[in-house]
């Protein structure tokens, strides 16, 4: 990108007053004891942001005039753009009358977050504890302390940020987000300006009120946008020229006319303390990825060359006393489709882990179709980490259990993840609501409890054989009338003959067989609340003449079929 | 081995047994996995986790492939390597050569397969005769309790069997030869 080109920003600029005042806002003095704040904020913001998305996705530079549209409407557009009059609201037709070579993009919000990560990654290497606001607006503790000061560490960031090949970018630094956030957005491209401690109000109080509309959440979407946007119109429909005017209204009743947007503000203006930095905990740190220059399409050479990587984030991780339970794996090929799962753990991952889960993920990739090229490069990112104590091997035993899980991973690798199940008991009423598969190294999910009583499921010895799809069935008493149940949950007569047809591979199927002995109907309601069918389900337990038991169920609607086998 | 079922037939390890009901292949799978051995099923998509669990199989320590489709046998050999014992139900016809080449491996891997259908060359087969269910009465009750005779054949053997309660009233397996001397007293009593 134009790094040669950039020239060093702003420098020593210092305390830059707002463009629209004439006059410094330190002058205005802080209204009442504003104990200077310890915790100071600094706002990175980078303008018209997915117009910058969009120009690095599409290599548009900077002097192309580019708009982008969300439901026929500009959302944003570039500079060049906006010095053809283009302008944010605008209708697609109005905008390219206005510039016709503008390039006109549709809004991908997507892709803006997914671009802002580097310049996160950027400021992150610089101070850990970014809070990204929203694509194009991150906050963080001020990093005055380690830079000499915050116009120094202001100049340092915006350096850097150039380099990395940004071109607007603004700084703000005050004691809380609401104010930095307009600092920054008084101040030209590469500049900065400051707001000392205790100063938030006055500098606030100078602004004009239409700034709360541009401000947080500035695209009118949002709550906060919304909101903002009608306070607006509020205090321009009273006569409020500045914010300074609109805190000067006494503060009792404000919330009940301004509404909790509008009280948080007033109280803002009155140097009260706003929302600080909230750092987001830093996983991409532990993150690792391996980039392959050029793109390999064969899964095995991908799953070789990533172990190293994947060594290296287990490592990294151990460093910390840490294992990682739950993990990302992105992968991203070179027609720059990316897609993501997330892989959990029964115990921890260990290289191998990762290898075999890229492997899977990339089979499944390739099934469905989302694999559409060679792989560029393949990410770990750590979901949930767990202190690597709670996880020590045992000290006997374990060495079989990991022999174990490397002949599974195997298995895996042939059949695909999904073919290796765990089996798992469940709370249910039904002898197949009652188990369910869980893919091996999943942990279940949603797995209805065994403990409490479940009304209506069958007492006695469980089936041995559990049909994944029941088979068909009829029940016929001994004069061959077939056998239904009444709503009040009786039988009209009594089976002495049933049949059922097992799908394939039917050992014993199709033909009559008389019924040695029965026991039921078991009566449930179970699908009334269920939006089923709404009738009667009951079960029976029938022997034939063979001494075979089955359970067989009757659904209203729906006749007869064979649930399980008592082989 | 389980001690109702020791007296039929020794499994041997790296051996292939032909088991043709489900409820004796999880009592002969129970014995290892109580022990604390792995345990896998493969090609059984209709296996009844309750049943498997009050059989006394250790959930967590069972590996069940329900649908391995043509690769059965990859994935049995696969398994083979490092689980002691293997409940497997073929799905499609199996071809001797196929069976000894598996054999061969079970042998140097010391495990024991167990086989639900047709398997050329098995040591033995195992099957339920006469299975009685008590506790339904035409209506009422509910099935408590099967008796059944479990007969092990083999080839230049005689037959053995043994009647066992499969499952019990309060126990998933059970000798019935004391009951049957029992009531063979009780008869004995009655008719003087």
């Amino acid at each position: 990108m134009n790094t040669g080109s950039a020239p060093v920003p702003g420098g020593s600029r210092g305390v830059v007053p707002p463009s629209s005042g004439g006059s410094a806002p330190v002058s205005g003095g802080s209204r009442g004891v504003v104990p200077p704040s310890q915790n100071r904020t600094m706002v990175i913001w980078c303008p018209d942001w997915p117009a910058t998305a969009a120009a690095l996705d599409g290599g548009h530079g900077r002097d192309v005039p580019l708009a982008v549209l969300h439901a026929n409407r500009v959302l944003a557009c570039s500079a060049a753009a906006r010095a053809d009059g283009v302008r944010r609201g605008m209708r697609r037709r109005d905008a390219q009358g206005r510039c016709p070579t503008v390039v006109l993009v549709p809004a991908n919000p997507d892709l803006e977050a997914q671009l802002f990560e580097p310049v996160l990654a950027v400021v992150e290497e610089l101070r850990p504890g970014v809070m990204p606001l929203r694509p194009g607006v991150v906050a963080l503790p001020s990093p005055g302390h380690f830079y000499g000061g915050e116009e120094q560490a202001a100049a340092i960031f915006l350096e850097r940020l150039v380099e990395h090949g940004l071109w607007d970018v603004r700084i703000g630094v005050a004691d809380e987000v609401f104010t930095a956030e307009h600092a920054a957005r008084q101040v030209g491209i590469q500049e900065h300006l400051v707001i000392p401690p205790g100063e938030s109000a006055a500098f606030l109080g100078e602004l004009p009120v239409e700034v709360l509309a541009a401000g947080s959440g500035a695209d009118g979407s949002g709550r906060d946008g919304m909101a903002a946007a009608e306070l607006v119109s509020l205090l321009q429909r009273l006569g409020l020229r500045r914010l300074r005017e609109f805190a000067a209204i006494p503060g009792a009743g404000v919330a009940a006319r301004f509404g909790p947007y509008g009280a948080r503000l007033h109280r803002l203006l009155h140097g009260g303390a706003g929302p600080g930095v909230v750092p987001r905990t830093p996983p991409p740190e532990r993150a690792c990825h391996e980039i392959f220059e050029p793109g390999l399409a064969s899964i095995e050479t991908v799953c070789f060359s990533v172990r190293r990587t994947a060594e290296r984030f287990v490592a990294g991780l151990a460093d910390d006393q840490c294992v990682c339970t739950l993990v990302e794996v992105e992968v991203e090929t070179d027609r720059g489709t990316s897609f993501a799962r997330t892989w959990a753990h029964t115990s921890w991952f260990g290289p191998t882990d990762l290898v075999d889960r890229v492997h899977w993920q990339l089979q499944g990739a390739t099934r469905t179709g989302l694999l559409d090229g060679p792989v560029v490069r393949v990410r770990f990112t750590p979901g949930t980490v767990e202190p690597s104590a709670d996880h020590a091997d045992a000290l006997w035993g374990s060495g079989s259990d990991e022999r174990v899980e490397r002949g599974i991973a195997k298995v895996q690798a042939m059949l695909g993840y999904e073919a290796v199940v765990r089996p798992v008991r469940q709370g249910g009423r039904g002898p197949a609501d009652r188990q369910a598969w869980v893919p091996w190294g999943d942990r279940g999910v949603g797995l209805r409890p065994v403990g409490p009583p479940w009304p209506g499921s069958m007492p006695g010895p469980a089936p041995t054989r559990v049909f994944p799809v029941p088979w068909a069935a009829e029940v016929a008493d001994a004069t061959g009338q077939l056998v239904r149940l009444t709503e009040r949950g009786v039988l009209t007569g009594e089976p002495a003959q049933f049949r059922q047809t097992p799908p394939q591979g039917a050992f014993r199927g199709g033909a009559w067989q008389s019924v040695l002995n029965w026991a039921g109907p078991w009566p449930v309601d179970e699908s009334w609340w269920e939006g089923g069918s709404g009738g009667l389900v009951a079960r029976c337990q029938v022997v034939d003449a063979v001494g075979q038991a089955w359970l067989l169920r009757y659904a209203e609607g729906v006749g007869w079929c064979t649930e399980a086998g008592y082989d | 081995m389980p001690p109702e079922l020791a007296g039929l037939v020794q499994l041997r390890t790296g051996g292939s047994y032909r088991v043709d009901d489900t409820s004796l292949v999880l009592a002969l799978l129970a014995a290892p996995s109580r022990t604390g051995a792995w345990v896998a099923v493969v090609g059984v998509a209709d296996l009844g986790v309750e049943a498997a669990a009050e059989a006394g199989l250790d959930l967590d320590r069972t590996i069940v492939v329900p649908d391995p489709g043509d690769l059965w046998l990859e994935a049995v050999a696969a398994l083979v390597d490092v689980v002691p014992a293997i409940w497997l139900r073929p799905t499609a016809v199996v071809r001797p050569a196929t069976a000894s080449k598996l054999a061969g491996r079970l042998r140097r891997r010391s495990a024991t397969l167990l086989v639900q259908g047709e398997w050329p060359g098995c040591e033995a087969r195992l099957s339920l005769e006469r299975p009685e269910w008590y506790g339904a009465d035409v209506g009422h009750g509910r099935l408590r309790s099967r008796r059944v005779t479990v007969v092990c054949r083999r080839t230049g053997a005689p037959d053995r069997t043994a009647s066992l309660w499969l499952p019990a009233e309060e126990a998933p397996i059970r000798e019935a030869q004391e009951l049957q001397k029992v009531s063979r007293l009780a008869v004995v009593r009655e008719t003087g």
